[in-house]
């Protein structure tokens, strides 16, 4: 989130589209509910489905499940034509007048520089014009054609109301009606709240579906203002926390990047990350890269890593692919190329796409250790329970061992929210059993592998010898002694960096902010983003004081938002470029003639002049961009591109299969159903039951009395079609696999009119496995496609194409 | 145990670290089941109310989670047919239920999901409490709280016909009759409602009917700006008013909301009942005599489904009142 949980209640008009708050999000959801009791807010819901959020919105409209990115560019196209722009916003704070390339271009669906055999863009025509001064150029009139403004209403054209009826299945009025509502909030002193979720990450492009509302967001000036934002609601407590530690192949903890192999030593690496500012006068933040870099490497390997080894780069794992990612690392499992493997709080079994697939990888592996609190389906993968887990259990010779860990409520530690707010939390319970928490177990293995290569030696034992374990205990690192090394510590003296005499931290104490952090390997720091979490004052995540001056919903003495304990990202954008509030009763920080100041943290330096100093200091612009030039690798524009399995082929370009840049592995592509196929008529699309949490909760069984049983939702004409009852049981098939459920007949589905075509959408919850205290049934992932998102490689759980019939029994395998 | 717990004003206190004595003593017992000449309480317990607010509900559910939660019910994993209502109806394990309506507005033409909270309305004048042939089985507070003493339930189940919202569930167990207690044993130390602390979105609130009443109509002028003409309070003047009390968004239909009375009234058969009992007193055999007199108009009236009848009557011949084997 770029703002809040509690910032949501200053919003005008919340837009729930690609999530659905009221159901996955319920005790989040109470700020929606609150900005319409006492703000008089309106809430616009846009879903395949009539949801619960639907049940309590102002304005409903459907939309076909894989075409968010035609219905947003069609509201900026709405937009533009009538001149519901915050064109003060947009001329200073975007890179609305900045001159592009003249080779760029767009035809066909495709952006200039598409590869077909590579699957790749060469994007080098997707970047600015650059002056010789170094700096681009720029038309701050916006008439120059080839300014981002002017490609941008030439991008948008194609998407008239018209066309997002044809392709959405949005009936035009309802749309327009979105528009009017959407459109009154690009005045300053009207703001919109973007609340998405998996409903928009869950596509092959759905990178650019949140592309496509964050520069919709942009141009109603909405960004960085109380009550706007693009507001990502994570869906599990602490998956904001796994990405900002960087549990992902290629992260280390706060962004940073693993290097590739074309970055074999440090030099190379640093050369493309501290980027330089490209306008006049401005300050870009990832030019204190190294000094991230170096806390960092000191803090995995303290005196190990010196100047003169370049801080031990050369420990660091060097990536011979972009990520090996959830898909990746199964596919590879898939061709008997991974022998061990740890499944820690992970059910991919049932999370990932395309069961069979995972079951025939698991049954490859030598070895699979599961850490979790329950027994899951991953780790009884290998047992038979008829249809719902047929397997031949004697073939397989995989070796499981399970390690059953402590639950969160057992823990002390700290959860991120979606907001950024690490809060720490205490243990409510005593594990039982033999549950032992994750720290223990990791530590436990991490001394024996040590002691390996201590004894054995290996090809390369440095970076596990060497690797800092200063605990007080080396068999259980504790909550706190983990936290601390991720906030940072002083190493030696650190003093500031513009009055060298005057000592900032000593030898040994915590540092109170990513300021403080050195390049020169006198500060350590596991998490950059984390500073200020755990200062010499103590533990700021513990702190639970909800006093809120101005009522902002700031509450900045309730636990430590990272970066900085900042509530609301871009927050220098709240105010004109002269440094007042645009809306002043809703002002969060406001130039004092000195410095800035207000509620929240200001994100600019405090004391960089309005009118020197651009807003958005993340980027080398200083401004935010409509144009994403190469830093996307499907398009500086969102472009409609369909799922990969769809009812209509691309009405761009008929020939273009999917997002043409996303990655589809070999055996996994003659598993799509060709576009159109009569045999899969039915547009899938998964989802959440708010009485559920994921997989887990179905082995509660309160939560299993409130929402027993596997269902499809489908619409009432859908079951007069295939004659299909309500509570009957039915068969859904895709080209992958297929599931038994009982059939939910509902008014909250309806058929839609898709370029001239019928289409049914048949809604597929997740939730159900074959343990725990509900009825055993199926998850989505039976019959999904495997692909994922071109960027970030989120599978494409949102949309597939299936079909269904009535089923008068559950076979018996 | 010191002093006695405050009334609740709120649901969102938090409870008490220290035993803390009842705030809901025998004597502010106003009502009882079966009896008459029930002694005039010392003192009057402010009105109590919990407000159910059905155009804020999500059906999150959490409510009903919190029920079970607290009331240590275990209600079946039943099989899914084809509803979200789960369990699919009342049963004694599960006191409260979301009810789902899918409702086209035929003046909008667009589709609405009415998520009603079923549960006990705790009648100011309760219906259930009249129909009662089984003294202390079912007792009323002075506050409003409607509270079945199970240990006195002879199981009979006329307080099922009795109430006009179809509230409580005879136990194939225990041969009790359950419902909401309106937390009485939270609100007896200070606490509101466990379904009202965990509602997500404050639909649900508890407090002095007064503050419940004010607040209501707070959210219907909200609704009526959001062009719900018809939004309005459902706190039927037919059984007294209710403690509890919903906003809905169409207060003239209310039964839209799955079937909720648009006038509920207790049946005149057990009105004129409570005179019966008078002269049968506590006698088992009155209370068969009661049954057997009025068997005819009182399962036209009021749907007595014949097996309860049945049931009711060898209860009452097995001559334990409470014991019986069904
Ligand atoms: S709703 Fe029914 S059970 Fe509840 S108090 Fe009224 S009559 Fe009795
Ligand atoms: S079952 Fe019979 S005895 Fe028990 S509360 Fe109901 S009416 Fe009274
Ligand atoms: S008031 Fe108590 S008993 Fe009644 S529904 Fe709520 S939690 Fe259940
Ligand atoms: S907890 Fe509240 S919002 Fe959730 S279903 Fe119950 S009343 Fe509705």
């Amino acid at each position: 989130m770029t703002n809040s949980w509690t910032d949501i209640k200053n919003t005008d008009l919340v837009v729930v589209m690609g999530g659905n708050a009221a159901e996955a999000h319920p005790c989040g959801f109470k700020w929606v509910t609150e900005a319409k009791a006492h703000r008089g807010a309106k809430l616009i819901v846009v879903d395949p489905r009539y949801t619960r959020t639907a049940s309590v919105s102002d304005f409903y409209a459907p939309i076909r499940p894989g075409s968010d990115i035609v219905f947003l560019m069609g509201v900026i196209r709405w937009c533009i034509e009538n001149d519901k722009v915050q064109w003060d916003y947009v001329r200073n704070y975007t890179n609305a007048s900045f001159l592009v390339k003249d080779e760029f271009g767009w035809a066909d669906g495709l952006f200039t520089g598409y590869d077909e055999e590579k699957r790749d863009y060469d994007k080098s025509s997707w970047d600015y014009k650059m002056g010789e001064d170094g700096f681009v150029q720029t038309d701050p009139t916006l008439q120059d054609p080839r300014c981002v403004w002017n490609l941008l209403r030439a991008h948008v054209d194609a998407y008239t109301p018209e066309f997002v009826e044809r392709i959405c299945g949005t009936p035009k009025d309802k749309f327009l009606t979105i528009c009017g509502m959407i459109g009154e909030c690009s005045t300053p002193t009207k703001t919109m709240t973007s609340m998405y979720a998996l409903g928009w990450t869950q596509h092959s492009k759905g990178a650019q579906n949140i592309r496509g509302m964050a520069m919709l967001q942009l141009i109603l000036g909405n960004i960085g203002v109380r009550g706007g934002g693009m507001n990502a609601l994570r869906g599990h407590s602490n998956i904001q926390g796994l990405t900002d530690i960087g549990l992902m192949s290629n992260l280390i903890p706060g962004y940073l990047n693993i290097p590739t192999e074309k970055e074999a030593d440090w030099t190379t690496y640093m050369s493309t990350r501290a980027f330089k500012p490209i306008v006049p006068n401005q300050t870009s933040y990832w030019q204190n890269y190294l000094k991230f870099m170096v806390s960092f490497m000191k803090a995995m390997w303290g005196d190990a890593a010196q100047p003169e080894n370049d801080w031990a780069y050369h420990y660091l794992p060097k990536l011979d692919v972009p990520a090996y990612d959830g898909m990746r690392m199964f596919e590879l499992m898939n061709h008997g190329k991974v022998n061990l493997y740890f499944c820690q709080g992970f059910n991919p079994l049932l999370s990932f796409p395309n069961r069979g697939k995972m079951t025939q990888a698991f049954s490859k592996l030598k070895m699979l250790v599961i850490m979790d609190p329950l027994a899951t389906e991953t780790s009884h993968f290998w047992q038979n329970h008829g249809i719902h887990n047929d397997v031949d259990t004697a073939a397989i010779q995989t070796e499981v061992l399970e390690l059953p860990t402590t639950c969160f409520a057992e823990d002390e530690g700290a959860l991120v929210n979606s907001g950024r707010w690490i809060q720490w939390h205490w243990a409510g319970a005593t594990p039982p059993g033999e549950a032992k928490h994750d720290t223990w177990i990791m530590a436990q293995i991490f001394q024996r592998v040590k002691k390996l290569y201590q004894d054995e030696g290996g090809v390369f034992p440095d970076p596990i010898l060497n690797l800092t374990w200063d605990y007080a205990d080396p068999l259980e690192p504790m909550p706190d002694e983990l936290a601390r090394e991720m906030n940072g510590r002083a190493l030696s003296t650190v003093y500031d960096l513009k009055d060298t005499t005057k000592v900032v931290a000593e030898a040994g104490q915590q540092l109170s902010n990513f300021g403080q952090y050195r390049d020169d390997g006198s500060t350590m720091g596991g998490c950059w983003i984390y500073a200020g979490s755990w200062t010499e004052d103590g533990n700021m995540m513990a702190r639970r004081d909800n006093t809120d001056p101005g009522d902002t919903g700031a509450f900045l003495n309730w636990s430590f938002a990272w970066p900085a304990n900042r509530r609301i990202l871009y927050n220098r954008a709240s105010c004109d470029p002269q440094g007042k509030p645009w809306d002043p009763s809703r002002k969060i920080i406001e130039w004092t003639g000195e410095k800035w100041e207000g509620y929240d943290v200001p994100d600019i330096p405090v004391t960089a002049k309005p009118g020197e100093v651009h807003p958005f200091i993340m980027n080398p612009e200083g401004v935010s961009r409509l144009f994403s030039r190469g830093m996307m690798r499907d398009g500086p524009f969102p472009t409609h591109m369909e799922p990969f399995e769809a009812p209509i082929a691309n009405p761009f370009n008929a020939r273009m299969r999917g997002n043409p840049v996303a990655r589809v592995f070999e055996s996994d592509a003659n598993q799509f159903a060709a576009i159109g196929d009569p045999e899969f008529p039915c547009v899938a699309t998964s989802y959440r039951l708010t009485e559920h949490f994921h997989y887990w909760t179905k082995h509660n069984p309160v939560n299993a009395v409130l929402q027993p049983e596997f269902f499809v939702e489908i619409s009432e004409e859908l079951a007069a079609e295939r004659g299909i009852e309500r509570g009957g049981r039915v068969r859904v098939w895709s080209k992958r696999g297929e599931v038994w459920a009982k059939a939910l007949v509902t008014k909250r589905i309806r058929p839609m009119q898709i370029d001239g075509k019928t289409v049914h959408v048949i809604g597929i919850p997740l939730h159900w496995g074959f343990m725990g205290a509900a009825k055993k049934g199926f998850g989505p992932n039976s019959l999904s496609s495997q692909v994922g998102d071109a960027n970030v490689e989120t599978p494409e759980f949102k949309a597939f194409m299936v079909n269904i019939e009535p089923s008068a029994e559950e076979p018996v395998a | 145990m010191s002093e006695t717990a405050p009334q609740p004003k709120t649901a969102a206190a938090n409870p008490p670290v220290q035993p803390i004595g009842s705030n809901l003593l025998p004597s502010d017992v106003v009502r009882i089941s079966a009896t008459k000449d029930v002694p005039q309480p010392d003192r009057q317990l402010t009105k109590v109310a919990k407000l159910i607010d059905v155009s804020k509900c999500i059906g999150c559910k959490a409510c009903q989670s919190a029920c079970i939660e607290w009331n240590d019910t275990r209600p079946e994993v039943e099989e899914n047919v084809g509803v979200y209502e789960n369990p699919h109806d009342l049963t004694p394990n599960m006191f409260t239920l979301m009810r789902f309506t899918e409702w086209v507005n035929p003046e909008t033409d667009n589709l609405e999901w009415l998520i009603r909270k079923d549960g006990c309305m705790h009648c100011e004048d309760p219906g259930c409490l009249k129909a009662c042939p089984a003294p202390g089985a079912i007792v009323q507070y002075s506050n409003g709280i409607v509270d079945f003493i199970h240990e006195n339930c002879i199981g009979c189940g006329y307080c099922v016909t009795g109430c006009p919202f179809d509230i409580p569930r005879i136990s194939k167990v225990d041969h009790k009759s359950y419902k909401c207690t309106l937390c009485s044993d939270r609100v007896a130390v200070g606490q509101g409602p466990a379904c009202a602390k965990a509602c997500p979105t404050q639909a649900i609130v508890f407090g002095t009917k007064e503050d419940m009443i004010a607040h209501a109509e707070e959210r219907i002028e909200d609704l009526k700006s959001r062009g719900y003409a018809n939004a309005g309070i459902y706190d039927p003047a037919g059984v007294g008013g209710t403690h509890v009390i919903y906003v809905l968004h169409h207060a003239d239909k209310p039964s839209i909301y799955d079937g909720l009375p648009d006038e509920p009234r207790i049946s005149p058969v057990v009105e004129g009942w409570k005179g019966v009992t008078k002269t049968a007193g506590l006698a088992v055999m009155g209370v068969a005599a009661v049954g057997a007199a009025i068997h005819g108009i009182f399962a036209r009236a009021n749907k007595v489904a014949e097996h309860e009848e049945h049931e009711a009557e060898k209860l009452v011949q097995s001559g334990d009142g409470n014991g019986g084997t069904v």
